[in-house]
């Protein structure tokens, strides 16, 4: 077997199974309405609002809108100038944009997926506050398709959420720009087998979500979650990993993370550990405490309440992949700040790490001061046997129980392994807790918005773009560019003002403008987003019309960045008005006149050493080639003489 | 094929889980060879599991296992294989304890989104029938209250009539007098203001608070804002107010409700939360943790709620434009026995139909689209020949509730003078003889 193959196989072993979930910006106005898709650094004012989780009539609340309920928070949304009616939440949707649709139907197509008959909006009940109305609005376009041998379960058609500024006071503050925006969701089978593999379907979806052209481009406008699953484990969402690169990487560390849980739970059912739902208040203990944070919080009419949790000691706090962590994250989820457990406090009998003494979460506060005496009333209070971890937190009294209660729940299911759930990615590419796994309860028709018909005759009417690889070799071969070349001016982006100018102008130079001469002048941090397609046309066009040579592209174009002017002036300017053949002749019979010597001495052979030196006088005045020929004609005439 | 015939066709109902089975041409691929291609042409069986959800034309709709819904386009190939029947719905059951020392509302309902639950198997939102049911909707209500909730009517606020209004008077003014603390009357937004005025005028000596309650979000929605609405109504329950009023959102968030009276209500916008505003004079007051009033208001009374709900149906409210014929308007007249009109500015309509009121044997009052401000018709000849001709300045009455008193009065007195004098004064706050700057 070699390496790739044993690589395979120890992933077939883990059972590893992993989907991909991708979002990318559609480059239109926004979805239900017509302001613009772009974010903005200033908002106009706030508003306030709450949501309320809704009940289907069987009585059973979405798993995922109870939780976020729980943490009973209010949110400000911040209004800015691309935002109207509709984002707030105070006008119905407007219909679906044509060109948001269009994209998809373009995607499904070319991914060879089923397009439905009929499109329908649905509510998607997201309560977190992202979206203004409570529910994502998102319609499923089409099932069924294929990326080589990945299966694209489902594209669809949604919302953008708002975007999460900061939280402050019991409230989540969210910005509206993004809010609205049409996004494409791609979701493939869970198929996809190494994490390695993971990255290259993603890959493969950016190229040809960029190929459509219909596509917003930059930092943002994609998004890719995970979903990761191995045996004995559960089916893990992780959402919003930053780049492609990082995916194997974030899939390795869900491995371990699943791996150290089914440990834990092995360990637990080996102890036969019990959670019981005692809450105790213990804040007696600490009426004299030196811990600063406990102390605050009890000026501050806080409690330090503190459960029990049998059979965890020394599972909590130990290992790159920290029960404690798990129990943090949850904790952090329902608004609280943080929490102390039995394995990082002082001299309790499995500690390991009381060395460290370090809050277990965020929250680094090395000076905490929980005396042994403390822990030791704890345990008593607590009845604690030597296998039993507890975990305290100091909050005010409903809020303290609420976290508490959300722990013991946690922790019953680490008796039961690894709990299906939504992490998000971390920039480190390890995940944190979000929320549990959205139930199927979630979506109800959204009635604002009539269904949109896809007749068979608007699918064939649209055209496949040309993917990249196809567009590579065909710039190759008509072209004549290097292969380097047409993949770069692809990739980023160039082809289609490539193929516009090449129309025109010499391939090689309109190629080296892109990937050469623009890159080098923004080392010099020249603001080159200015460059336009009409000011590289003027430059072309002077060049075709000999009013500089090629070797000044890049000062003229230095010029009229910097001073702001057009190409005419910028060849006066930079000095390197082009010379004609005469003058160009003049000055090399000026140079071989003082080389005479040298010339005679050397025959043809002094060629090459003379070329250097007529070119510092001469470049970007004048073509390089014509200056080689005149150069190589006179040096001949000068030896024949 | 129509989706209805096929749905008889194969034996299944909306509910039903089912399979759809359809050829179809998929796969016509343009001459551009993708490597991840299949097959240039392929006819191909599509194949949906899904609950069937109520269809029409030639389109199957089905809610797939994923939560979303798709329309699936039939033919006379079409096949339906039934997986599993729907299953019968399981009731909610709820306890519902009462609260001693807390008060007791009366909810009555008429409809409109407000009070309302989502099926999240079709999506249909239906009206919470029982207290049971809104309890579930707004849980705090029965936390702190004691709800009895009847459903009176369920139609849409658009189609609310006058003999509506005098059964949900009659209906009030009974549960007042069987020991309700307050009335919450949850109604259609659209038409929300008339009804008010129509209750204000009709009930007599409230011993509490009757209160219309709306919302512009529907319940349905996490963002609804019918509980917040619904809640900011039940805390009247607690306080001393026994008028008509509307309570609904004061601002665009979530933070207070305001307490506008029932003839001086209006819809001002089709769709915002704070739509609704109190025209010719501030709110009553304010609601959020407290209550806060603005103004006088009339007290609880002791005794007996009464009714009266004597109305004449046949009165019109024409909202007057350039060019307005007379013949339009006299068929207005002829037809009716008594007429508002939404005049322009201070009061006015063309002087081509001054002729016609001088001759008309109806009462007609005289209003503004203005909305904001009094009718005063002795400033321009028109108005002074319209007041010659015989119109009733309906002072600083809304349109609606100028058309609504008018209904009211004529149930009264025929008697034009008896009329002309009711229409002028104010009678349960629609009218003030003088109005603040803000």
């Amino acid at each position: 077997m070699n390496k790739e193959e044993l690589k395979l196989n120890k992933y077939e072993k883990l059972g590893l199974k992993i989907g991909l979930e991708i979002h990318q910006q559609l480059d239109s106005s926004k979805l239900f309405c017509e302001c613009p898709s772009k974010l903005v650094d200033e908002y106009d004012y706030e508003i306030v609002r709450g949501l309320r989780p809704t009940q289907s009539e069987l009585g059973d609340v979405d798993r995922a809108a109870v939780e976020e309920a729980q943490k009973k928070l209010r949110f400000k949304y911040q209004v800015t100038e691309n935002n109207c009616l509709v984002e707030t939440d105070e006008e119905p949707p407007h219909e679906p944009n044509k060109n948001a649709v269009n994209a998809v139907l373009m995607f499904s197509k070319m991914v060879n997926a089923k397009i439905v008959d009929e499109i329908y909006f649905m509510r998607k009940i997201v309560i977190d506050g992202s979206n203004t109305s409570g529910f994502q609005r998102t319609a499923l376009i089409a099932v069924d398709g294929k990326i080589d041998d990945v299966k694209i379960q489902t594209v669809c058609l949604e919302e953008d959420a708002a975007r999460k500024i900061s939280e402050e006071n019991g409230f989540v503050v969210y910005r509206l720009d993004r809010l609205g925006i049409p996004l494409i969701e791609i979701a493939t089978a869970p198929d996809i087998k190494t994490p390695e593999q993971a990255k290259e379907v993603a890959e493969k979806i950016g190229t040809m979500l960029r190929a459509t052209k219909k596509v917003k481009r930059g930092i943002g406008t994609i998004r890719q979650d995970l979903n990761v699953s191995i045996k004995d484990g559960a089916r893990v969402e992780i959402k919003g990993v930053q780049d492609l690169k990082s995916i194997p990487d974030v899939v390795e560390k869900e491995i371990s993370r699943q791996l150290r849980l089914i440990e834990i739970k092995n360990k637990l059912n080996e102890r036969k550990a019990k959670i019981s739902h005692e809450i105790f208040d213990i804040t007696m203990i600490f009426e004299k405490t030196e811990c600063k944070i406990i102390k605050t919080m009890l000026e501050k009419n806080g409690k330090v309440l503190g459960i029990k949790l049998n059979g965890l000691s020394g599972l909590l706090g130990d290992g790159e992949n920290r029960f404690g962590k798990e129990l943090a994250g949850r904790v952090k989820a329902a608004g609280l700040k943080g929490l102390f457990h039995s394995d990082e406090l002082p001299n309790f009998p499995a500690s390991k790490t009381h060395k460290s003494m370090q809050l277990v979460n965020w929250e680094v506060c090395p000076n905490y001061g929980i005396t042994e005496n403390e822990v030791e009333e704890i345990r008593k209070n607590m009845k604690l046997d030597v296998n039993d971890a507890f975990v305290i937190v100091v909050e005010k009294d409903n809020i303290a129980r609420n976290g508490l209660n959300i722990i013991l729940s946690r922790a019953e299911e680490c008796i039961k392994g690894v709990p299906e759930e939504v992490r998000r990615a971390l920039p480190d590419n390890t995940t944190e807790y979000m929320r549990p796994m959205p139930g199927a309860a979630r979506m109800y028709p959204e009635t604002d918005i009539p269904p949109v018909r896809v007749k068979k005759e608007e699918i064939d009417k649209i055209k496949l773009p040309e993917l990249f690889d196809e567009k590579i070799k065909r710039f190759v071969e008509a072209y004549k560019i290097s292969f380097e070349s047409a993949k770069q001016l692809v990739a980023q982006g160039y082809d289609e003002m490539f193929e516009g100018f090449v129309k025109k102008y010499e391939p090689k130079i309109v190629s080296r403008v892109f990937l050469n001469i623009i890159p080098e002048i923004e080392k010099e941090e020249k603001d080159v987003s200015r460059i336009d397609e009409k000011m590289l046309d003027e430059v072309f066009n002077a060049l075709k019309n000999g009013r500089f040579a090629k070797e000044g592209l890049t000062a003229v174009l230095c010029s009229m960045l910097t001073s702001n002017i057009g190409v005419e002036e910028a060849i006066k300017n930079t000095g390197l008005g082009g010379l004609s053949e005469k003058e160009v002749e003049s000055v090399i019979e000026k140079i071989l006149e003082e080389k005479k010597e040298f010339v005679k001495e050397k025959g043809k052979n002094a060629f090459a050493p003379l070329m250097g030196l007529v070119m510092k006088k001469l470049r970007g005045k004048a073509d390089g080639k014509i200056i080689s020929s005149i150069l190589k004609r006179k040096i001949k005439e000068m030896v024949s003489e | 094929m129509r989706a209805e015939v096929l749905i008889k066709k194969f034996k299944a109902e909306y509910g039903d889980e089912i399979e759809l089975l359809t050829e179809k041409n998929y796969t016509k691929l343009s001459n551009i060879e993708f490597q991840h291609k299949i097959s240039t042409e392929k006819l191909s069986v599509a194949e949906f599991t899904g609950v069937l959800m109520p269809s029409h034309n030639d389109i199957i709709t089905l809610k797939l296992k994923n939560g979303y819904n798709i329309g699936v386009k039939i033919d006379e190939k079409t096949k339906i294989v039934v997986v599993k029947k729907k299953e019968k719905k399981i009731g909610m059951l709820r306890n519902i304890k009462h609260l001693k020392g807390k008060p007791v509302i009366s909810l009555i309902s008429t409809g409109g989104t407000i009070a309302s639950y989502v099926d999240y198997r079709t999506g249909a939102v239906h009206p919470a029938l029982t207290a049971e049911e809104l309890a579930f909707s707004v849980p705090e209500l029965t936390e702190k209250y004691n709800v009895k909730a009847k459903v009176l009517f369920s139609i849409l606020s658009e189609d609310m009539k006058s003999e509506y209004w005098r059964k949900l008077a009659k209906e009030t003014a009974s549960e007042l007098n069987s020991g309700a603390d307050a009335i919450i009357i949850p109604h259609g937004t659209d038409t929300m203001g008339y009804t008010s005025a129509a209750l204000s005028f009709m009930l007599k000596n409230l011993t509490g608070p009757v209160i219309l309650v709306g919302s512009q979000r529907s319940s349905d929605r996490p963002s609804s804002d019918a509980s917040m609405n619904l809640l900011s109504a039940a805390s009247l329950s607690e306080s001393d107010i026994g008028e008509v009023v509307a309570v609904m959102h004061g601002e665009t968030s979530d933070t207070y409700s305001l307490i506008h009276r029932g003839t001086r209500v209006r819809k001002m916008h089709s769709s915002r939360r704070d739509a609704f505003k109190s025209i010719n004079e501030k709110p009553i007051g304010k609601i959020d943790e407290n209550i806060t009033f603005f103004q006088d208001y009339r007290k609880r009374n002791k005794g007996k709620t009464e009714v009266n709900d004597k109305i004449e149906e046949k009165v019109a409210l024409i909202y007057f434009y350039p060019g307005l014929t007379p013949e339009f308007f006299d068929y207005a007249v002829k037809n009716n026995k008594g007429l508002v009109i939404a005049g322009t500015g201070l009061g006015h309509v063309s002087s081509d139909l001054i002729e016609i009121i001088r001759n008309a044997k109806i009462p007609i009052v005289m209003s503004s689209q203005c909305l904001n401000g009094r009718v005063n018709m002795n400033v321009y000849s028109t108005g002074r020949d319209l007041l010659n001709a015989g119109a009733i300045p309906g002072e600083d009455m809304l349109p609606e509730t100028a058309f609504v008193k008018l209904m009211y009065v004529l149930g009264q007195t025929k008697k034009m003078e008896e009329i002309r004098k009711m229409m002028t004064e104010n009678m349960v706050g629609e009218i003030s003889s003088r109005t603040a700057i803000d």
